[in-house]
């Protein structure tokens, strides 16, 4: 088993309980019929697709959505039966499933963890009520709370929680107040989302930050904000792995770093992209067209290039704050990084934005994004791009 | 049509302020003189280009032949000659109206005299034309005939009781009109066996038939075969074709003779050889004299044209060169530019040329331009005696050179209601005007005469006088010449560098106000870097405004989008293509569009 390609599944529910006001997922609430016509159509996608992922062993499976957490717990069970039949699923895979609180109770969580569900991602994101308010958040602080302690003790030992700045109306105290209330969560949290709040189109936000109605934090706030991300998480012993998640030694999102180094994986479910065989694509976003034909839905397939692939290597690696490994590069592409990037690399060397990294334990040499790189790290990336 | 009895022809045009219903009375009387069904009738038959559409003027002047019957049963041929009705083209102006006989004035029922109707009338009465006045859309509720008619007698002069009261847009009065033509213009005079005299009064290059000349017959015969000589230009060609002008198309006929309207085609290449105002006489046997009023169109105002995409320089000189076989008033000369690259100095008649061009150039040719400040020519007077036509400000010798300089400066007459006239004073005074006097037209409208200098007036005068007048304000000028000047070169620099494509000619009192708003605006269009960028105008070496673009302190995308990676990637993707965009003038990259931006600093609305 262990010389078979790894292979990461990721599941997507599209069902909430009532859309945020800055949420473009593709989510909506949904009644209970859907809801099973979806399951139904998802593990019948999955039973499809086992035939294909016949070498593959699957390290990660990953629940999100929306919030999966409103669909009755017996689907998430014959989901994770289902992957479990059709898949090589390795015994220390991680399995992570998306909850709000105010979703899910003790005895629900119990199942999960039954299911082989072995992390959690709670949605949290602000700690003040009035700010949730704002969001459009379904739950309060204390809901959250109820939902931490029952995690725990039904058994999580590998908990995510995700905290959003640059809130409207947020000052940096009341963000240092969500972030100081995470921490003093017992026992602390193992990992920690932190973003700041984009306004997407097509959201209630982008319609009423156009009026103008949307006070948004200054760009010095904001930015301090984002400093303060880093001191406070780093104080308590987090470590920044990536742009915008931080955990605590030996609990990194596997998951996710899968995605940064380029790791297969399939999407099950509406909108769901894949990274398969060197192709990437994705499911139709429309519900009808999947309900009737799960398997018959992918769509906007790209065969990746050589240079496609470079370029994801580099822009996805260095979201890690490790960075991307030279040595990896060129056994890849048949060409060292300095070939393909040499002028790139040494003029963002230059500025700051860039560094090279040796790695204390195999003394291997990464080229990783530096604090003020991280910073600008969409104007650094971009550059990896071919014209 | 061998022997056209001169006695039934009528050479005429319509003059009349912008909007006043020139060109929809041109429509009716095309339509009324039953050359074409009503089907044929484009809404405006004379405004050919789709340009001149949209902008609701008309550009280059044309003319057309329709035959009239009048009520007694009698047949007229009517030659229509259209002319432009801005002041950017006052010389072709001036030559089409001297193609004519007599012009009919129309004046709007509602808004009266306004400054254009007033030029444009003193034009055509210098030109000796008889002029009947027509009073349009009398069918307004806010139409005050009566007023109207008083005020052509008392301001113009002429007798204006019975003029047609009409409405051009729902064709009532085109009848009187018609029998008024008749009646109140002149036919043309001229000894049709006499030596050829004809007068151009515009061309119209052909990729097939080469250039056509639009001419009047003063005196003469042309037909195919002769050897027609251009008394001002010297060239020399043997006619092919000679004809009149049906609407919309060229009709061929046997000859043209003293008094008629039409074309000439000679196989001649370029409209440069067929110069506007220009006299064609026969080689074989000259008039003694060419007819009076040649002269050389002159470019008033210049300005850099780059392609946005340096590849593309090819086909921007091969664009202008066919847009020059058309419009003998444009030119245009390489030129490099150290933030630009390769473009052109191109000279045009006006601002309002200039924009013509510019969005033919982008439209018809499909070019991305980017262009720089446009400016006026300056009498350079240089120490060693020399005088130098400056049209590039990056030309400029070092001031040590300099003993002083010259500025175009003209004559204008603005008309304003009572309301404004401070507000419009204000301008003219912010401007540099100087104020030469004022004339009340009636109790409640005044026309304000100023001379202002030419390069106050190109960017964004007209705009401003619109705005401050609520868009009741009407301008027209006269070039007068050129006068003695505190003038200074503004340099802008971006991170300490001079930017040579930004840089431009300024009167000294203006350089701080003017400096200061560039500054402001470029602010606003150059996107942060990784490092602060001082913005910073300088007049010989001294800085006299900055502003700052802040360092760019956060880029990052936070969210991770499940693994749609492909949407990462586009966005990625359009960043560093916003980049492609930029021009890099030291390690700055400064977008397209903040070259065009700084062209208007509108600042009062």
């Amino acid at each position: 088993m262990a010389d078979k390609k790894e292979l990461e599944l990721y599941f997507h529910i599209p069902f909430c309980v009532r859309k945020c006001a800055y949420c473009d997922f593709l989510s909506a609430p949904a009644g209970k019929p859907v809801q099973e016509a979806y399951m139904k159509a998802m593990l019948a996608e999955l039973s499809g697709r086992a035939d294909e992922c016949r070498d593959h062993r699957v390290s990660s499976v990953f629940i999100g959505g929306g919030t999966p957490s409103v669909v009755e717990e017996t689907w998430i069970c014959q989901l994770m039966q289902r992957v479990k039949e059709s898949f090589a699923l390795a015994s220390d895979a991680e399995i992570t499933i998306e909850v709000n609180p105010g979703t899910v109770t003790e005895k629900k969580l119990k199942v999960y963890r039954q299911a082989g569900i072995n992390r959690l991602s709670i949605g949290l994101q602000s700690a003040r009520d009035e700010e949730l308010k704002k969001l459009g958040r379904v739950h309060t602080y204390e809901q959250f709370l109820e939902t931490y302690c029952a995690a725990r003790a039904a058994g999580f030992a590998n908990i995510n929680v995700d905290v959003m700045s640059a809130l409207p109306g947020q000052s940096l105290l009341n963000y240092e107040e969500t972030l100081k209330k995470v921490l003093a969560l017992s026992p602390i949290p193992e990992h920690i989302s932190a973003y700041s709040l984009i306004i997407e189109e097509g959201t209630p936000f982008f319609e009423s930050y156009g009026r103008g109605e949307l006070q948004l934090p200054d760009e010095d706030c904001e930015r301090r904000m984002y400093e303060r991300t880093a001191e406070l998480l780093g104080e308590a012993g987090f470590v920044r792995y990536e742009i915008s998640n931080y955990a605590r030694p030996g609990f990194f999102c596997r998951h996710n770093c899968g995605y940064w180094k380029r790791t297969e994986y399939l999407g099950f479910g509406i909108g769901a992209a894949s990274l398969f065989q060197n192709s990437r694509f994705s499911n139709s976003r429309e519900l009808s067209a999947y309900l009737k034909e799960p398997l018959g839905s992918r769509e906007d397939r790209t065969v990746l290039s050589p240079q496609d692939r470079m370029e994801e290597f580099m822009f996805l690696g260095l979201r890690m704050t490790a960075g991307v490994n030279y040595r990896e590069f060129a056994e890849t592409f048949g060409q060292t990084m300095e070939e393909v990037y040499g002028g790139i690399i040494q003029k963002n060397r230059e500025t700051g934005l860039l560094y090279d990294r040796k790695d204390p334990e195999t003394g291997e040499r990464f080229l990783a994004l530096t604090g003020r790189g991280v910073n600008v790290s969409n104007y650094v990336m971009a550059q990896f791009l071919f014209d | 049509m061998a022997s056209v009895d001169q006695s039934r022809i009528r050479n005429f045009c319509i003059v009349a302020h912008i909007d006043h219903g020139k060109s929809t009375l041109a429509d009716r009387i095309i339509e009324q003189t039953g050359l074409l069904t009503s089907r044929e009738m484009q809404d405006q038959i004379l405004d050919n280009m789709d340009l001149e559409r949209e902008r609701g003027i008309t550009i280059k002047a044309q003319a057309v032949r329709t035959v009239y019957r009048t009520k007694d049963g009698q047949e007229y041929i009517f030659n229509l000659i259209d002319t432009p009705g801005h002041v950017d083209f006052n010389y072709e102006v001036s030559r089409s109206l001297a193609a004519c006989d007599g012009a009919i004035l129309v004046v709007d029922a509602a808004q009266g005299i306004e400054a254009q109707t007033l030029a444009n009338v003193y034009l055509a009465l210098d030109h000796d034309l008889d002029v009947f006045p027509v009073i349009n859309k009398i069918d307004l509720p806010s139409a005050e005939p009566q007023r109207v008619i008083e005020e052509i007698e008392d301001v113009i002069g002429i007798e204006a009781q019975d003029a047609p009261l009409i409405s051009a847009k729902n064709g009532i009065g085109i009848d009187e009109v018609l029998e008024q033509i008749v009646k109140k213009i002149p036919a043309p005079k001229g000894d049709p066996d006499g030596p050829l005299q004809a007068l151009i009064f515009d061309s119209l290059y052909d990729s097939y038939k080469g250039v056509i000349i639009f001419c009047r017959v003063m005196e003469g015969t042309v037909k195919k075969g002769t050897r027609i000589r251009f008394m001002a230009t010297g060239a020399s060609q043997e006619v092919v074709e000679v004809g009149y002008f049906g609407a919309g198309q060229f009709i061929p006929c046997e000859e043209l003779s003293a008094g008629m309207v039409g074309y000439i085609m000679a196989s001649i290449k370029n409209v440069k050889e067929t110069a506007v105002g220009d006299t064609v006489t026969d080689a074989d046997n000259p008039c003694a004299e060419p007819l009076p009023g040649y002269k050389k169109v002159q470019s008033m105002v210049y300005c850099g044209m780059y392609p946005a995409d340096g590849a593309k320089y090819p086909d921007l000189r091969d664009a202008l060169e066919k847009l020059q076989l058309n419009d003998a008033s444009l030119n245009y000369e390489p030129e490099t530019s150290v933030a630009l690259g390769f473009g052109f100095r191109c000279g045009f008649l006006g601002l309002l040329h200039l924009e013509i061009i510019q969005e033919r150039l982008e439209r018809e040719y499909n070019l991305d331009l980017v262009t720089t400040a446009p400016g006026v020519i300056y009498k350079v007077y240089k120490t060693n005696g020399e005088v130098m036509e400056l049209t590039n400000p990056s030309n400029l010798p070092d001031p040590s050179e300099i003993e002083y300089m010259e500025e175009p400066v003209v004559n204008a007459e603005i008309m304003v209601t009572s309301e404004f006239i401070g507000s419009i004073m204000e301008l003219c005074q912010e401007r540099r005007g100087r104020y030469l006097g004022m004339e009340y037209i009636e109790g409640t409208r005044a026309l304000l005469k100023y001379e202002l200098p030419l390069n106050e007036i190109i960017y964004d005068f007209f705009d401003a006088l619109k705005s401050r007048s609520r868009g009741y304000a009407s301008f027209d000028y006269d070039i007068k010449g050129y006068e003695r000047s505190n003038l200074v070169k503004l340099d802008i620099l971006i991170n300490r560098e001079e930017v040579d494509a930004l840089s431009f000619i300024v009167h000294a009192d203006s350089a701080y106000e003017r400096g200061r708003k560039m500054c402001e605006k470029l602010k606003d269009e150059i996107p942060r870097h990784l490092f602060e960028i001082p913005i910073q105008a300088a007049v010989g070496g001294k800085i006299i405004a900055r502003e700052t673009v802040k360092a760019m302190r956060k880029d990052v995308l936070a969210k991770c989008y499940g693994g749609d990676i492909t949407r990462k990637k586009k966005l990625l993707e359009k960043q560093k293509e916003g980049k492609k965009r930029m021009r890099q003038i030291g390690n700055v990259e400064i977008p397209q569009k903040a070259f065009m931006s700084v062209l208007k600093l509108d600042d009062k609305k």
